[in-house]
């Protein structure tokens, strides 16, 4: 009775069976990590049989590029892993601010999520970029605001929305009945929600929880519009040192591919074991 | 304060609950005394659940009065919270909560509402499950538990607060029908214990054994009451005699 006003458009709250998220990965395989690597090999050594032999080859071109290219992909999981942790602390309280019994943290929690929600990352991302200062001072301090963390925050906004989304559909897919016990059982609302309710909602956050995270790892490549030095930069960067070679361009950018998949691959997987763990246990 | 024994433990008058505009109790009255077993029963969607759910506190009321033990349900500045502790509940669907053991659902409340000690609480806890029979399943997840057993750690559970009045909501309305009679035995034994129990239930048979007073809901209305003797064989209203007649 209490949450039932509360309704989620979350497919994966639904029916964890059903999750489209579930289906979308259940797709990827690992072959398609090899045909990546593949298309990175073949395209770097039948390239050059074809070309002028006044360049280097291709592959060893790669593999001179490669510790930096390594060192950029590092950065975009750095970017990931704190934009996901911020999106998630502020998305949680986020969310939680939608299932308050005051109306006016309800309703602007709930327009915070709804905003920042229907927004395109990218967007967001500029957003962030150009309206957060270079630096902030704090007393006598002077704290800088370099283009990366300005970029974090700008990808953690997304985040929270969508972590406060899943944070209220969790606690609405749970049956009103749990409330009703708890409330006959005099516990307060607090207890209700941190004892009770939460600790329920924790297995069915986390698949979504942990596809929000694949999708934000893909799109930390954004910031390389707003000219952070992540691998996509570095990868411009690497090329145009090559002068542009075109015979270039496959190898590096499958290379990229192959190692978004060998991070994001084993998450999806494990994603879909959790989405099948728990459909079959509730 | 000034209630005392011999005035109603639960004293419901005139009351009224709308959802929306539609008016679900039409003045409703009723008293039980401490010790009493009362059962109402009724055709579906008559307002059974909606009247017991009133005397917790779950729904809200628009106009009449509640007394339990003398403290006014029907008031704003109502602690809901000292009013459950007294008032225990049990529901057709268990509401177990799925993420602990049946010894820990027992202990939660007593624990984390009445702040008792987690020894006393254990030993307490371990004499209702010895009590509803279920010795063996301390451990057990509520998804390990049949329907009958869930629902006798739900009692157990509500029980573990010492509660004044227990409220059962049709709780064996969700069960096979050979684990309604487990269950029915738990309650019975309780109102024997002189437990003050307000029961909905269809089990005619057993509403007619255990209780002291049979209400009869239409529409929101109790259109005839009695004790089980005379409402069962002696019912006045044809409203009854229909219904009684369907059902028995
Ligand atoms: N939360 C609610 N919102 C709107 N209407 C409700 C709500 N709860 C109950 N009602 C309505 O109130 C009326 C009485 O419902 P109630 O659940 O008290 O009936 P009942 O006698 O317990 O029936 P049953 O035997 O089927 O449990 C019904 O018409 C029902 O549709
Ligand atoms: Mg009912």
């Amino acid at each position: 009775m209490k949450n039932s006003k509360y309704k989620t458009d979350l497919p994966v709250m639904l029916s964890p069976k059903t999750a489209t998220a579930g289906r979308f990965n259940l797709s990827l395989k690992p072959w398609h990590g090899l045909l990546l690597l593949g298309i990175c090999v073949l395209s770097s050594t039948a390239a050059y049989t074809a070309d002028d032999t006044a360049n280097a080859p291709p592959f060893e071109v790669l593999l001179r590029w490669m510790p930096l290219l390594l060192k950029g992909f590092v950065f975009n999981l750095v970017i990931s892993v704190s934009a996901m942790g911020i999106g998630t602390l502020v998305g949680a309280a986020l969310g939680l601010g939608q299932i308050s019994l005051h109306g006016s943290v309800r309703k602007t929690s709930w327009f915070v999520t709804q905003f920042f929600r229907n927004s395109p990352w990218l967007v967001l991302l500029f957003f962030a970029m150009f309206l957060l200062p270079f630096e902030i001072k704090v007393g006598g301090f002077t704290i800088p605001l370099p283009d990366w963390l300005k970029a974090i925050f700008g990808l953690s906004l997304p985040v929270m929305a969508n972590v406060s989304e899943i944070v209220r559909g969790a606690i609405a897919s749970l049956p009103s009945g749990q409330w009703e016990a708890a409330d006959s059982l005099a516990f307060s609302r607090t207890q209700v929600l941190w004892r009770i309710i939460l600790p329920q909602c924790v297995k069915r956050m986390l698949p979504p929880w942990m596809n929000l995270y694949s999708i934000l790892t893909m799109a930390t490549v954004l910031a390389s519009i707003v000219g952070v030095s992540e691998v996509m930069t570095l990868t411009g960067q690497a090329l145009s040192a090559e002068d542009g070679r075109t015979d270039l361009l496959m190898p590096f950018y499958s290379f990229i591919l192959f190692l978004f998949f060998i991070y994001c691959y084993p998450i999806a997987r494990w994603t879909v074991y959790l989405e099948q763990k728990f459909a079959v246990k509730t | 304060m000034a209630w005392s024994e011999d005035q109603p433990m639960v004293s419901i008058k005139n009351l009224h609950k709308s959802f929306g505009a539609l008016e679900v109790i039409k003045g409703v009255s009723l008293d039980v005394m401490k010790g009493e077993v009362i059962c109402i029963i009724g055709p579906s969607g008559s307002g059974k659940s909606t009247i017991i759910r009133c005397v917790n506190a779950l729904n809200d009321m628009q106009k009449g009065s509640i007394l339990v033990e003398g403290q006014e349900v029907n008031d704003p500045d109502l602690n809901k919270l000292e009013l459950r502790k007294k008032v225990g509940m049990v529901f057709q669907q268990y509401n177990l909560f799925p993420h602990k053991t049946a010894l820990e659902n027992i202990m939660m409340a007593p624990l984390l509402v009445l702040k008792q000690d987690k020894a006393e609480v254990e030993e307490l806890a371990r004499q209702l499950v010895k009590k509803v029979r279920l010795e063996g399943k301390e451990n057990n997840y509520p998804g390990e538990l049949s329907g009958g057993q869930q629902q006798r750690v739900a009692i157990a559970r509500s029980l573990a607060m010492t509660p004044d009045v227990m409220l059962f909501d049709e709780v064996t309305a969700a069960l096979d029908p050979e684990t309604v009679n487990e269950v029915l035995v738990t309650i019975k034994e309780l109102a024997e214990d002189g437990m003050t129990c307000i029961l909905v239930t269809h089990e005619m048979g057993f509403a007619r054994e255990v209780a002291d007073h049979i209400y009869f809901t239409d529409k929101g209305v109790i259109v005839e009451h009695g004790r089980p003797a005379t409402f069962f064989d002696d019912a006045k209203d044809p409203r009854t005699k229909e219904f009684l007649s369907q059902i028995l």
